[in-house]
């Protein structure tokens, strides 16, 4: 055991802190933590990382990954969060990628995984449903079969960014006599397909992150089944294996512990900074303590998949911890900013307009980000969730 | 980086594994522990035989080899087992002052150590210290070319069995000085040492040590006697993480007996393992002993790194396992019911020794706020 990066992980490092310097896009530094960028925003620097071949480091080099170990994976994204860079969406990279290169046929391999290393396509993901949340398998949305077409009907949700969407992946119930996680089939659809509505949900940070997405009759070539009929959940729980995975977010919240310490050091009370205030002090000290035992479990579990073993149920300890750790943050950061937590930025700006917003910099988002990331603990299987599949899938409860 | 354990790692950890289920079953601990001496010397000498008590140290001391990590190894299956004999009062906190010594010392005191012959305590609280390893009231002074030591040390750990101890003195300064603390290896049976032994509610035994002017040589003194602060707690860092690694065992151990335990009791015509409320906390119970585990690591592996850096992950693994040992602790005698009340039960004795693991070189208040001075430390230097 050793914590050591060996000089090649050292010059590894190094170039892509270089790399990282002359080419983020300058005009979105600063906007690495924002949920309501534009579309070229959100893929500007994709698609520079796609041209070099670092859009998707995990996966594997025959697909266009990069072949990197799992400690240059980890170095890739200190790095990136260093400076607060935008990272590619998760949709293609992270959760449709896996899914087709793993039980995708060579047809849809060749079509889709060029488009997602790019970021030349966005993709939506269509899992959730107003009946069907953390009790995933309950979904009611069909595809008949008809020829060489399924018929997609009902209505998804939380389709987060689709509005923004190309393509989408959904769960749709092709066999409605089975058990409920049987006859679920994985399908691709065109977002353009007629009978596609997006629908946008506001959200109560005041974003329009997440929409409904409604399919009546919509035609989607059988050739977009992904793996076999009646099969999807398989690849539906693999394809959330890999998103909790990405989820733990440590390098991102070490970032975000730093911007509060910056923060508790402008903000006084009684004229003392609140860094020096034993009662918050401590809390940071409790995040940042809380979040190393996040980090090293993260390189344990990445250096259990080096040595061949994918991501597991543990991967529900980093979805869990990681999520908690996100929201303690943005809540810390709430509580630093004291009374300038209170003026609503977004309500302050009109299309176009340039308003700056009142207080230190710093307060603008700061209850708007606390209120967004009450998200996390719910979304891509709740916490409870996570605890369920620990309890069975680890504890045999 | 690397997170695997060598092959010799391995071997420790299977070897030990094998002798504490065939020798330390929970009964039989539970005799040696109600016993008159409430340890086995002739378990310590097949701990000396399996190479427990070398493997830490390096070959020119005379050791295997290994390192932290090899201790984490042993201290993990010792909690695993609820091992009483004194490894980290011996091999980590003696074993780590004695690295530090002269050739002399290390070639009369260390090569006993690692035969078995020589059992050590660490004497270092006192009666009003606390968790301060500076605030002593213990004194030594110069006396010719030796020293004279006088004081009161409290709740040592592994005084009973110890024919030595290795006592923090101040040497010079005022109480809680971080100059002029000295570090002292005493023959127990030296003229004017007088002890009361007692067991701890964890199953160990300890001693309310007394030094009466004490007389011991100029060899007695490991480092500098004006300046050994650094030291002792460079020691007692490397004593944490030791300890992190045993709670790390003995969490493992009430997590399993606990969800056991679950499957098999029954209210209300159902197992209590199928309550969401308890596979929720059962969960919770879990993570935190992958925190644990990867706090131990950490800790462990930044024990060689700059001062500011060692000691920040030794406190942050202390704060994290004191807390996810009690969350443990307390979680297992609440899903056991009643039966967790009961002596004759395993889980109530992990539950003691977790417990205790956390006030043992300071709890985690005490390391909360050091890790929260060593962060504020941390900037002040960044900004020169």
């Amino acid at each position: 055991m050793n914590l050591e990066f060996s000089p090649e992980e050292i010059a590894f490092r190094d170039e892509v802190r270089t790399f990282i310097r002359d080419n983020y896009p300058q005009e979105l530094v600063g906007l690495g933590n924002r949920e309501d960028l534009t579309r070229e925003q959100f893929l500007a620097w994709h698609k520079i990382l796609g041209k070099k071949g670092w859009s998707a480091p995990a996966w594997p080099q025959k697909y266009g990954g990069t072949g990197w170990t799992s400690t240059q994976r980890y170095i890739w994204s200190e790095e990136n969060a260093r400076v607060d860079a935008l990272m590619p969406l998760p949709f293609g990279i992270s959760m449709v990628g896996p899914v087709i290169y793993t039980f995708g046929n060579e047809e849809q391999k060749a079509k889709h995984l060029p488009g997602i290393l790019a970021g030349d396509v966005w993709w939506a993901q269509g899992y959730s449903e107003p009946g069907a949340g953390s009790d995933l398998a309950s979904l009611k949305t069909t595809a008949v079969r008809d020829g060489d077409h399924y018929i997609l009907n009902g209505q998804k949700t939380w389709t987060t960014l689709a509005q923004h969407a190309d393509w989408g992946f959904f769960l749709c119930r092709t066999d409605p006599s089975a058990k409920a996680q049987e006859g679920i089939s994985f399908i691709l659809v065109d977002m353009k397909s007629p009978g596609i509505e997006v629908r946008p949900i506001k959200l109560i940070d005041g974003t329009h992150e997440v929409n409904e997405t409604w399919l009546t009759d919509v035609r989607v070539p059988v050739e977009n089944l992904v793996g076999k009929e009646n099969e999807g959940w398989t690849y539906a729980k693999f394809l959330l294996a890999h998103e909790r995975s990405g989820i733990a977010g440590v390098a991102r919240s070490k970032r975000g512990v730093e911007r509060l310490r910056t923060i508790a050091t402008q903000e006084t009370m009684d004229g003392t900074p609140l860094i020096k205030t034993d009662e918050f002090a401590r809390k940071i000290s409790q995040l940042e303590i809380d979040l190393t035992a996040l980090e090293f479990t993260e390189l344990r579990t990445l250096a259990s998949e080096a040595a061949g073993k994918g991501p597991g149920p543990e991967s529900s300890i980093l979805k869990i911890k990681g999520t908690e750790i996100q929201q303690r943050l943005t809540e810390l950061t709430l509580e630093a900013v004291g009374n300038y937590g209170a003026p609503y930025a977004r309500g302050m700006m009109h299309d176009g307009s340039n308003e700056v917003g009142v207080g230190p910099d710093y307060s603008n988002f700061s209850a708007d980000s606390y209120f967004n990331m009450r998200k996390t603990s719910i979304y891509g299987g709740s916490n409870e969730i996570q605890r369920n599949i620990i309890s069975k899938m680890i504890l045999g409860l | 980086m690397d997170f695997n354990f060598t092959e010799e790692q391995t071997m420790i950890r299977d070897s030990l594994a094998r002798l504490i289920k065939d020798q330390y079953d929970f009964d039989t601990r539970r005799k040696v522990v109600a016993s008159k001496d409430g340890w086995r010397p002739e378990m310590w000498a097949q701990f000396a035989e399996l190479g427990l008590l070398a493997a830490p140290f390096s070959e020119e001391d005379g050791g295997l080899g290994g390192g932290p990590i090899d201790a984490m190894v042993v201290m993990e299956e010792f909690g695993k087992g609820l091992v009483v004999e004194p490894f980290l009062q011996t091999v980590v906190l003696a074993g780590g002052f004695l690295k530090a010594g002269t050739e002399a010392q290390k070639q009369d005191h260390l090569a006993a150590l690692i035969s078995g012959e020589r059992v050590f305590a660490f004497a270092y609280a006192e009666p009003k210290g606390r968790y301060n390893l500076a605030d002593l009231e213990t004194t030594a002074t110069k006396d010719g070319s030796g020293w004279k030591i006088s004081g009161h040390k409290a709740v040592v750990i592994g005084a009973p069995w110890a024919s030595h101890l290795i006592v923090t003195a101040r040497t010079s300064g005022g109480r809680r000085d971080a100059k002029g603390v000295g570090v002292f290896i005493v023959a127990k049976d030296a003229k004017g040492v007088t002890t009361r032994d007692y067991p701890t509610v964890d199953g160990r035994r300890a001693s309310e040590v007394h030094f009466d002017n004490v007389t011991v040589g100029a060899d007695a003194v490991i480092g500098d006697p004006s300046d050994s602060l650094g030291l002792v707690e460079k020691v007692t860092d490397e004593a944490i993480a030791a300890l992190c690694a045993e709670a790390c065992g003995a969490m493992k151990v009430a997590n399993a007996q606990t969800v056991d335990y679950s499957k098999t009791r029954k209210q209300f015509g159902t197992p209590i393992g199928k309550f969401q409320v308890l596979q929720h906390r059962m969960a919770d119970m879990f993570i935190e002993h992958e925190q644990s585990i990867s706090m131990t690591y950490m800790a462990t592996l930044k024990l060689e790194e700059d001062e500011v850096t060692r000691k920040k992950a030794a406190s942050a693994a202390k704060v994290r396992i004191g807390q996810a040992g009690r969350f443990v602790g307390q979680q297992s005698i609440q899903i056991h019911g009643g039966m967790g009340m009961t002596d004759e039960l395993a889980i109530g004795h992990y539950f003691k020794r977790l417990t205790m693991i956390d006030s043992e070189f300071g709890n985690v208040d005490h390391h909360l706020k050091r890790y929260t001075e060593l962060s504020a430390a941390d900037v002040a230097v960044a900004a020169e």
